[in-house]
C-alpha cells in the first residue's frame, strides 16, 4: 500500500492514469459540442454566411474543468483510496492482547472486539502466536498462546463485565506470567490500582502499547432523596469542556411497561467532574422507580438501580378511639405517627376513604371490630399484597374478636383479658425482650435494656402459634406474631402502640422493627448492622452494557456481606431482596470518583478511534457520478438543447429540492379564513367523505338562505397535517376503519377543544344501535375520543341553547331520528332562577357534540342543489329533513354565538333595570 | 411506377378529402367575417343594376331612352346600367416543402395558413361575381360557387421541390394575380414572374408568408440548418452569432420585394403565422379590389 498522508492506495498504479488528464483535456478542448440538425427553410439566406471566429466553437474551460474532475475521481477512486489505513506493525514473537473488559469498556465493545480480531488477524498473518486475556475474567494459569485462527474463533465471545479487575487476582496472575511477548493493552481509560504493577510486570517481558479511546466515560452515583427532591451525581473522568447530560428516571407505566418517568439535565461545568441532575418527581412516580440512566449511554455505571431507599410507602393509620382530646402522648397512634413521618406518608382518615387511598400498610392500633364490609374490603386488600399491621390494647383485649376460631385479620387466636405483668396488681418484674430468633424478620436488631412490657394480649397455644411468633418476651410469651394471608400479610404486637402497656414504643427498636416490616424505608443506604441476619438474593442483574437480566436460581448472600460488597463475580451489581426489602448494588457507589489512567511516558497511547480504516472509494465514485449527471446539464446549456420543455423539466428536478409548502400552507390558510368555512374530518373513506362534504354544502346553502351567516364552500381537513385551529365547527364522520390520530394530532385536537373548537361527532348508525359501544362506529369513536380531552357528557336537556339558539327544536334528527345527543354536562348547582323557563347556564360551548343520526347524509345536496339521500317517508320524511337542517343552523349559531341566546333571559330584567 | 398503386391513390384521396372539408370551412369562415357585398366598377355599362340617368344625346338608339322618366320632363334620358365586368384573378400559392415549416407544434405551417387565406380570398372573389383560377394554369378562370371546391382542391395539393417560384401560365392578360409564398426561393424567378406578368398587364399581391421562428432566429450552439428537403445545408459554430445577419438578409430581400412590386404596379405584405389571418385577408381582398 502506498499512502499520501492520511489517504493509502491500494492500487497505486492506476494513479498513473492521472496522466492522462491533460491528453484528455486537449482533446476534450479540440471536440466542440455535437451539433444539432434542425430543418429550417430559412437556410436559404444563411447560405454563405461564414461564422465570425474562424476558431470552431470550444467546450467551455469550466465544463473541461469539470468532466477532468469527474474522470480524475473515477481513477483515484479505482485506486483504492483509504483513509487512515492501518499500518503493518512491526515486531515479532508472541503477541498478548490485554482487555480490561470491564463496564466501561462496555460502549464501544464491538469497536474493541473489532480492533482485536485486527490485531489477532494481522499477527496470523506474520505468523505470531496470540493470546487474548481479559482482566475481568482472567485465565486460571498463564496467557495460552496459540496460532491467530484458535483466537479468531474466541475474540467474538469475550464479554465485559459489569465490575472492576480483581487487583489480588491481577497481581496473582502477572506473577504466572513468563517468556519474551509483546503486550497490546486495550484500556477503559480509567485510574486503577492494578494498573501500575500489572504494567511493570508487563513491561518486564517485552514492549507494552496501549490503545485508548478519547470518549470519555460517565457514570451514575446512586440516587439520594432529600427535602423531597431526587439527586443523583454524575461522573466523568477527566475535566473537559461544559458538556450537558440527560438522565433519564426509568419505572413502570401504569400497564406495567417499562418506560420514562422523567428527565433531568445535568451540566458538567468546563472542567468539572462532577454534575448533579436533581429530579422533583410526585411520591407516586417515585414510588414506582426502579433506576436511572444516562441517555444514550450503553455501559453498566450509566444505570443507576434504585431500591428501597427511594421508596416512600403510604401508611393508613386508623385508631379504634378518637376522642382523647388533649392527650396527645396517649394518643395510640401517636408514637407511630412520630415514628413513620420521616420515612412514609401517613395518611390518617375514616376507613372507607383510607382504602380508596389504596396504602402500601394499614395500622390499626386497638381496633377490635371491623364491620363486614370494612373486613372484607380489607382481606381482599391484605390477599392482594397489603401488610395489616395491628397493635392490641385494651378495646382489643376485652372484645372476643379471634377468641374462639382465628379471625382472618388476626394472627393467631387470643385469650381473654390479656395479662398484666409488673404492674402495681401484678407479681412479677415487667418482663424483657427475648433476643430476636434467626428466621425472625427481626434478627440481628439490638434490644435495648430499657424495653420493658408490662401488659400484652396473649395468644392461644396453637400447633402454629410457633411458626408465626416473631418476637416473644424473655418468658417465651409471644410479643409480634405474623401470618401470611394471600399475598399480604397481617401482624399483631401483642402490646398498644403507645406507652401504656411496653415501653417499646418509646425506643430506637421500635423504628427499627417497624423499617424491617417494610412499614417504614429509610433513606439511607443500609448498613452492615441494619442488614445483620438477613439473606438476599439478586432479583435483577445488570450485565456491563447496562441491560437488566432476571436473575433467578442464584443463591443469597448474607445481608453483612452485602452491606459490605463491591459489585464482582460473587456480588454481580443489581438489586438483591429480602422478602419485601429491596436493595441495589450498583456498580458505582456512593464514593466512587472516576480518574483517567496516567501512563507513564514510555508507554505508547493510541487511540482506537484514529486507527480507524475508511474505504473511500465508494465516495467517490459517487461524486464523480454526481458530477457526470451535471456535465449532462452543462452540455446541453452548452449545446443549445436545454430550452423549453427540457429547461422546465431541470428547473422542476430542482424545484423538487426545493421545500415548498409554505404557498401551499398560505393558500389554505386564506381559503379557511376568507369567509365562515364549515369543515369536516377526512375520514380515508372517500364516501364517507363525499357525504360529509355533500351535507356541509346543503348546510352552508341553508345558512346562507336563512341566516346571516353566508359560509364559504366546505372544505376536508387533514387533522395530521391541516391547521384545524382556523375552523370554528369540524365535523366528524365516524368511519369504522378510521385510523387512530397520531400523538401529534391529538395533542392539536385537545388544543383545539380547549380553545374554543366545536367538533361533531357523528357514528351515522342511529338506525341499528342506540348510542354506545354497542357499534363498530361507536367503538371506534370510544377508541378516538380516549385521547380526547372531552368533558364529562348528559344528553342535550330541555333547556340547553342548543334547543334555541335559532329556531326551536326539542329533537335533533339527521337521517335517523331517535337516538339522543350528547354535550357537555351541566354543572350540577345549576338552577333555575325565578320564573325562568331555563336553568341559569350562561359560560361555556360545549366542545364536543356527539350523536349518531347521521346528520351528513340528511343534508346532503348534489351539484343540482337536489337532496343526495331519501330522509324517513313521504312528508313526514321532509319535515325530518328540515328539522335536521334547522338542528344544523342551531348548531353553527350555537358555535358562532355561544351562549347569546341564554343571555337574552336576562333581557326583560336589564330593560326593566334600564327603564328605571 | 407512374402510377401510383390504388391503395396509395385511395389512401391519398382520403388524405386529400379528410383535409379539404375543414380548409373549405376554414377559408369560408374567414371569408364570412369580411363581408363586402357586390361592387360595381362605379361607371356605367354592361350590367344589371341602375346606374344613372343621363340626357340622351344624338346618336342614341332610341331603344336607350327611358320613356317613363323622360315622360316627366321634357328631355329625354337614357337610363344607363353600371359596368359589371367580372374580373379574373389568378391565385397562386407556393406549394414546396419549405412552406411546410412551423416552427411551434401550436402554430399552423406556412402552407397552411397559406392555403386558407388564398382560399378566403377566392370565395371572397367568387361570392363577388369575379372569376378565379390558378396562376399555375392547372385550374382556369372560372366563375361560380362551384369553382370553390375545384379550388380548395387544387390548393391542398402539395409540391415536391424545396423553393417554389410563381408561375405564370394561367394568368388571364389584364387580370390580377394572388401570389403566397414566403419568397425564400431564388428571388431572379420570382422577378422574371412579375416581369411577364406586367407584360400581360397583370396586376396583383405578392403576400409573405412567414413564421416568426424565421423572423426571429431562435437558435443558439452549434448547429446544421438543413431546408425542408435537404437539398440545402448550412452548418455553424455559434448560432446565435448569425442572428443580426440573417435578420439583415431577410430584410434584405423584403426590401427587394417591395422594390419589386412597386415597379410593377404590385403590393407586397408579410403575414406572419401567429398573427390572425383576418386582418390579412382583408388586406388581400382590399389590395386586390385597388383600382388601377
Amino acid at each position: 500500500m502506498w499512502t499520501l498522508g492520511p489517504i493509502g492506495f491500494t492500487a497505486p498504479w492506476l494513479l498513473l492514469g492521472l496522466v492522462a488528464l491533460p491528453v484528455l483535456w486537449v482533446l476534450l478542448r479540440a471536440i466542440p459540442p455535437a451539433p444539432i440538425r434542425r430543418r429550417f427553410p430559412g437556410v436559404a439566406l444563411l447560405l454563405g454566411l461564414a461564422d465570425e471566429r474562424n476558431v470552431s466553437d470550444r467546450t467551455p474551460w469550466w465544463l473541461l474543468l469539470l468532466r477532468t474532475v469527474a474522470i480524475a475521481g473515477v481513477i483515484a477512486a479505482f485506486a483504492g483510496p483509504v483513509l487512515h489505513p492501518d499500518q503493518r506493525r512491526a515486531g515479532g514473537g508472541p503477541l498478548l492482547v490485554v482487555i480490561d473488559g470491564t463496564w466501561a469498556d462496555a460502549r464501544d465493545w464491538p469497536r474493541r472486539l473489532d480492533r482485536v480480531a485486527t490485531l489477532v488477524t494481522e499477527a496470523g498473518r506474520a505468523g505470531r502466536t496470540v493470546a487474548v486475556v481479559s482482566l475481568t475474567d482472567l485465565p486460571a494459569g498463564p496467557p495460552e498462546f496459540q496460532t491467530a485462527d484458535v483466537w479468531q474463533a474466541r475474540v467474538p465471545g469475550l464479554q465485559p463485565q459489569p465490575w472492576a479487575p480483581d487487583p489480588k487476582a491481577v497481581a496473582t496472575w502477572a506473577e504466572g506470567l513468563s517468556g519474551r511477548f509483546q503486550t497490546y493493552w486495550l484500556s477503559d481509560g480509567l485510574a486503577r490500582p492494578e494498573r501500575a504493577p500489572l504494567l511493570a510486570a508487563l513491561s518486564q517481558h517485552g514492549q507494552v502499547t496501549v490503545f485508548e479511546t478519547p470518549r470519555p466515560v460517565l457514570a451514575l452515583r446512586p440516587a439520594v432523596f432529600k427535602d423531597g427532591k431526587v439527586t443523583i451525581e454524575v461522573l466523568r473522568p477527566a475535566g473537559g469542556p461544559a458538556a450537558t447530560v440527560t438522565v433519564t428516571a426509568r419505572g413502570p407505566d401504569p400497564s406495567g411497561q417499562e418506560t420514562d418517568l422523567g428527565t433531568a439535565a445535568a451540566a458538567f461545568a468546563a472542567g468539572a467532574t462532577m454534575a448533579v441532575a436533581t429530579f422533583e418527581l410526585p411520591a407516586e412516580l417515585r414510588n414506582r422507580m426502579t433506576g436511572f440512566q444516562i441517555a444514550g449511554e450503553r455501559s453498566a455505571a450509566a444505570v443507576s438501580l434504585t431500591d428501597d431507599t427511594l421508596k416512600r410507602r403510604k401508611v393508613a393509620l386508623i385508631a379504634g378511639v378518637r376522642d382523647r382530646e388533649g392527650l396527645e402522648l396517649l394518643s395510640p397512634l401517636h408514637y407511630l405517627r412520630e415514628a413513620l413521618k420521616p420515612e412514609a406518608d401517613v395518611i390518617e382518615g375514616n376507613f372507607t376513604d383510607l382504602m380508596m387511598a389504596n396504602p402500601d400498610v394499614v395500622i390499626l392500633a386497638d381496633v377490635a371490630r371491623l364491620a363486614p364490609e370494612e373486613a372484607d374490603s380489607l382481606q381482599t386488600w391484605v390477599e392482594k399484597g397489603g401488610t395489616l399491621l395491628r397493635f392490641a390494647g385494651p378495646r382489643l383485649a376485652q372484645s372476643d374478636v379471634s377468641r374462639d376460631a382465628e379471625d382472618p385479620l388476626m394472627p393467631v387466636r387470643l385469650r381473654a383479658g390479656g395479662r398484666e405483668v409488673g404492674g402495681a396488681m401484678s407479681w412479677g418484674q415487667p418482663k424483657d425482650l427475648r433476643p430476636f430468633p434467626e428466621g425472625s424478620p427481626f434478627y440481628g436488631l439490638a434490644i435495648p435494656k430499657d424495653v420493658t412490657v408490662n401488659e400484652q394480649v396473649m395468644a392461644q397455644p396453637d400447633p402454629t402459634l410457633a411458626d408465626r411468633t416473631i418476637a416473644s418476651l424473655a418468658d417465651g410469651t409471644p410479643l409480634v406474631t405474623r401470618k401470611a394471608l394471600g399475598q399480604g400479610q397481617v401482624i399483631l404486637f401483642h402490646v398498644t402502640a403507645n406507652a401504656e402497656w411496653s415501653t417499646l414504643p418509646l425506643s430506637g427498636l421500635f423504628v427499627e422493627m417497624l423499617d424491617r416490616l417494610a412499614v417504614a424505608t429509610t433513606p439511607e443506604q443500609p448498613t452492615a448492622a441494619d442488614l445483620k441476619g438477613t439473606t438476599w438474593v439478586p432479583q435483577v442483574q445488570l450485565d456491563a452494557f447496562g441491560a437488566r437480566h432476571r436473575a433467578d436460581q442464584t443463591a443469597g448472600i448474607a445481608g453483612e456481606a452485602l452491606a459490605a460488597a463491591q459489585p464482582g463475580p460473587k456480588t454481580p451489581p443489581g438489586l438483591y431482596a429480602a422478602q419485601v426489602r429491596r436493595v441495589a448494588l450498583n456498580v458505582i457507589g456512593p464514593g466512587t470518583a472516576l480518574a483517567p489512567t496516567r501512563w507513564p511516558a514510555g508507554v505508547p497511547v493510541e487511540g482506537v478511534q484514529q486507527s480507524r480504516e475508511r474505504p473511500l472509494k465508494g465516495a467517490l465514485l459517487s461524486a464523480a457520478f454526481l458530477l457526470l449527471l451535471l456535465d449532462i446539464a452543462a452540455s446541453l446549456l452548452v449545446s443549445g438543447r436545454l430550452r423549453g420543455a427540457r429547461a422546465g423539466a431541470a428547473l422542476l428536478a430542482l424545484a423538487l429540492l426545493m421545500p415548498g409548502h409554505a404557498r401551499a400552507d398560505d393558500a389554505f390558510a386564506l381559503r379557511a379564513t376568507h369567509a365562515v368555512v364549515l369543515a369536516h374530518v377526512l375520514t380515508g373513506d372517500a364516501q364517507v367523505d363525499r357525504v360529509a362534504q355533500a351535507g356541509l354544502t346543503g348546510l352552508s346553502q341553508v345558512l346562507a338562505a336563512r341566516t346571516s351567516v353566508e359560509p364559504d364552500p366546505p372544505m376536508g381537513v387533514n387533522i395530521e397535517t391541516d391547521d384545524i385551529s382556523l375552523f370554528p365547527f369540524l365535523y366528524w364522520p365516524i368511519a369504522e376503519r378510521e385510523p387512530l390520530p397520531s400523538a401529534k394530532a391529538y395533542a392539536k385536537l385537545n388544543d383545539y377543544l380547549r380553545t374554543g373548537g366545536m367538533i361533531l361527532f357523528d357514528t351515522r348508525d342511529g338506525d341499528i344501535a342506540g348510542y354506545g359501544a354497542a357499534t363498530p362506529a361507536g367503538q371506534r369513536l370510544q377508541d378516538i375520543a380516549a385521547g380526547l380531552d372531552v368533558p364529562s357528557l348528559e344528553p342535550v336537556p330541555a333547556d340547553h341553547v342548543l334547543t334555541r339558539s335559532f329556531y326551536l327544536l326539542q329533537d335533533f334528527p339527521g337521517r335517523y331520528d331517535g337516538q339522543s345527543v350528547w354535550v357537555e354536562a351541566a354543572p350540577p348547582d345549576a338552577s333555575k332562577a325565578e320564573g325562568m323557563p331555563f336553568r341559569d347556564l350562561n359560560d361555556g360551548v360545549s366542545p364536543v357534540v356527539i350523536g349518531g343520526n347521521d346528520w351528513a347524509a340528511a343534508w346532503a345536496v348534489d351539484d343540482t342543489g337536489a337532496a343526495m339521500f331519501p330522509v324517513g317517508r313521504g312528508s313526514a320524511g321532509e319535515r325530518q329533513r328540515e328539522i335536521a337542517y334547522r338542528f344544523g343552523v342551531n348548531l353553527i349559531m350555537y358555535v358562532l354565538t355561544g351562549n347569546y341566546k341564554s343571555d337574552q333571559v336576562h333581557v326583560p330584567a336589564l330593560l326593566q333595570r334600564l327603564g328605571q | 411506377m407512374n402510377e401510383p398503386a390504388p391503395t396509395l391513390l385511395r389512401a391519398r384521396a382520403e388524405d386529400l378529402a379528410g383535409r379539404l372539408p375543414p380548409l373549405l370551412a376554414e377559408a369560408d369562415r374567414l371569408a364570412t367575417a369580411v363581408m363586402l357585398g357586390e361592387h360595381g366598377r362605379r361607371r356605367s355599362g354592361m350590367g344589371d343594376e341602375f346606374w344613372q340617368y343621363r340626357p340622351a344625346h344624338p346618336g342614341d338608339d332610341a331603344r336607350a331612352i327611358d320613356w317613363r322618366r323622360s315622360a316627366r320632363s321634357d328631355a329625354h334620358y337614357v337610363r344607363e346600367k353600371e359596368w359589371q365586368a367580372a374580373q379574373s384573378v389568378a391565385l397562386w400559392v407556393d406549394d414546396a416543402r419549405s412552406m411546410g415549416f412551423s416552427g411551434d407544434a401550436r402554430r399552423p405551417s406556412k402552407a397552411q395558413r397559406a392555403q386558407v387565406l388564398a382560399l378566403a380570398a377566392g370565395l371572397l372573389l367568387l361570392r363577388a361575381g369575379e372569376r378565379v383560377g390558378l396562376a399555375d394554369g392547372r385550374l382556369a378562370v372560372r366563375a361560380g360557387q362551384a369553382q370553390a371546391a375545384r379550388l380548395a382542391a387544387a390548393l391542398i395539393e402539395e409540391g415536391g421541390q424545396d423553393y417554389g417560384a410563381p408561375a405564370t401560365a394561367g394568368l388571364v392578360p389584364q387580370g390580377r394575380a394572388l401570389f403566397l409564398s414566403d419568397f425564400f426561393g431564388d428571388p431572379a424567378r420570382v422577378e422574371t414572374a412579375l416581369a411577364r406578368a406586367a407584360e400581360q398587364g397583370v396586376r396583383g399581391v405578392l403576400l409573405m408568408v412567414l413564421d416568426p421562428a424565421e423572423e426571429s432566429f431562435p437558435y443558439d450552439g452549434r448547429t446544421i440548418f438543413e431546408s425542408m428537403g435537404g437539398g440545402l445545408r448550412h452548418e455553424t459554430q455559434r448560432a446565435g452569432d448569425l442572428r443580426a445577419r440573417y435578420a439583415a438578409r431577410l430584410a434584405e430581400r423584403k426590401d427587394r420585394l417591395t422594390a419589386l412590386a412597386r415597379a410593377t404596379g404590385w403590393q407586397f405584405a408579410c403575414h406572419h403565422t401567429d398573427t390572425p389571418a383576418a386582418p390579412a385577408l382583408l388586406w388581400l381582398y382590399r389590395a386586390l379590389e385597388r383600382r388601377r
